[in-house]
């Protein structure tokens, strides 16, 4: 078994600055695992601007934030990266097991930073009834098809959920010639930020439907259409109100959930509400040793707080292997 | 004449209100900060947004190579500069900022990778 000092796993943009800091407090032997083929998380896929404001003073796209850390990642000569390396066992003793092309990996460390990200809610958590077509789409999922894998997923589209991800996916399906016919919000104000209420919803005449919910999606093979009903202050329907739209892909975009199967694994102690872990204190949890960073500690708005708190994480770990080492 | 606008420049999303006459702005209240009240006459005299998109990709590592505007375009322009980058192609390795169309759209703003492509 290998051994280091910090194990990070996650090399998008919490454990990258993570990585960074701990350095910069003195940590000198990092391994960082990260599963996809490049660094950079989730922010190679949002393409769209409007990171960096906080941290860099400067307006950047999200692989542009992303190059920012991974140049110097690369110029750290203390930092390992490894990458396609998929973390599938985390244990009290902060021993962590990967899979890697080829090897099942295992390194022992000192101190642990997990900087896992979070996930998308699904469809089958906001209980949408009707049937199971092809055309069901998370906002996150059609953002990767589109900006990534250059495929279009649909070309009418409802939008279930008005949080950032789904509203900028409205903006990006018109940009490539869809119709977005609906994005539909069953609170009275947007979960997203009121910048992309504007520039992706009012720029393109987008109806934005609040107090209303989506009550059934139609379809065989592909989506139909859906049914969608206004409702009350108390979240019930309201009689009468039902109407019909036909379109053939819907999003949703309904929320994160910070990803912490194996910190679970490993006996931290959980908030099962949030799926975070209990802590009295930022980045920390119940075992000493292993820290929690990023959207994997509590789902923020913006990347550039998620480095603010991933910078903290990385000093933390740091003081922590020195402590063990004195 | 006044009018409401939200702030797009950072995420804090400031209620401007913005007096205007002649289609000119003469007073934006609401701004925590300069850029408000750039924003505000921008957005009342010639809207601007920058544009990010993805280019197809040609024999590279990457199908799709992320592009956009070094500098906000008028927004009645987007459609048209979507046509435009549709139908460009890329197919040599590139670092992230280099220029891919010099002139865009003939309106002295540069189309750029937001991502090194190998």
């Amino acid at each position: 078994m290998i051994e280091r000092d910090l194990v990070i796993v996650g090399g998008g943009p919490a454990g990258m600055a993570a990585a960074v800091s701990a350095v910069e407090h003195g940590v000198k032997d990092i391994l960082l695992l990260e599963r996809d083929q490049y660094l950079g998380g989730i922010l190679n896929q949002c393409i769209h601007t409007g990171f960096g404001l906080q941290f860099f003073k400067e307006v950047l796209s999200g692989p542009e934030y992303a190059d920012r850390f991974i140049r110097k990642i690369r110029a750290i000569k203390e930092i390992e990266v490894s990458l396609r390396s998929f973390a599938v066992r985390l244990s009290a003793d902060k021993t962590v097991a990967f899979l890697k092309p080829g090897l099942l990996g295992e390194v022992k460390a000192k101190a642990v930073i997990m900087a896992t990200g979070c996930r998308e809610r699904t469809r089958e958590m906001v209980h949408i009834a009707g049937t199971r077509p092809a055309g069901v789409f998370s906002a996150g999922l059609a953002q990767k098809l589109i900006n990534i894998e250059g495929l279009l997923p649909g070309r009418e589209v409802v939008i279930v959920g008005s949080g950032d991800i789904g509203l900028i996916m409205a903006r990006r399906f018109v940009l490539e010639g869809a119709s977005v016919k609906a994005v539909l919000e069953i609170q009275k104000t947007s979960r997203g930020l009121l910048r992309n209420v504007v520039q992706c919803i009012e720029d393109f005449d987008i109806p934005l439907y609040f107090q209303h919910k989506i009550t059934c999606i139609r379809g065989k093979d592909r989506v139909e259409g859906v049914s969608i009903a206004r409702v009350d202050d108390d979240l019930r329907e309201v009689p009468g109100s039902g109407f019909d739209i036909q379109c053939d892909t819907v999003l949703i975009s309904v929320g994160l959930i910070p990803e912490n199967e194996l910190i679970e694994m490993a006996g931290v102690a959980m908030d099962k509400k949030t799926n975070s872990p209990l802590s009295g204190e930022a980045n920390k949890t119940s075992i000493p040793g292993i820290f929690v960073c990023g959207n994997a500690f509590k789902v923020y708005d913006l990347a550039d707080s998620v480095t603010r708190d991933s910078i903290l994480a990385g000093q933390l770990a740091a003081e922590y292997i020195k402590e063990q080492k004195t | 004449m006044n009018k409401k606008l939200t702030c797009i420049e950072c995420p804090k999303g400031c209620a401007l209100s913005v007096d205007i006459e002649n289609c000119r702005v003469l007073e934006v209240r609401g701004n925590q900060c300069p850029r408000g009240k750039d924003y505000a006459v921008s957005e009342v005299e010639n809207p601007l947004r920058i544009l990010t998109s993805s280019v197809l990709g040609i024999g590279l590592s990457m199908k799709m190579v992320p592009v956009r505007t070094d500098r906000p375009i008028p927004k009645v322009r987007l459609a048209q500069a979507m046509k435009e980058v549709k139908a460009l192609r890329v197919d040599r390795a590139m670092h992230i900022g280099e220029v891919i169309v010099e002139d865009f759209l003939g309106l002295g703003v540069k189309l750029i990778t937001t991502r090194d492509i190998s």
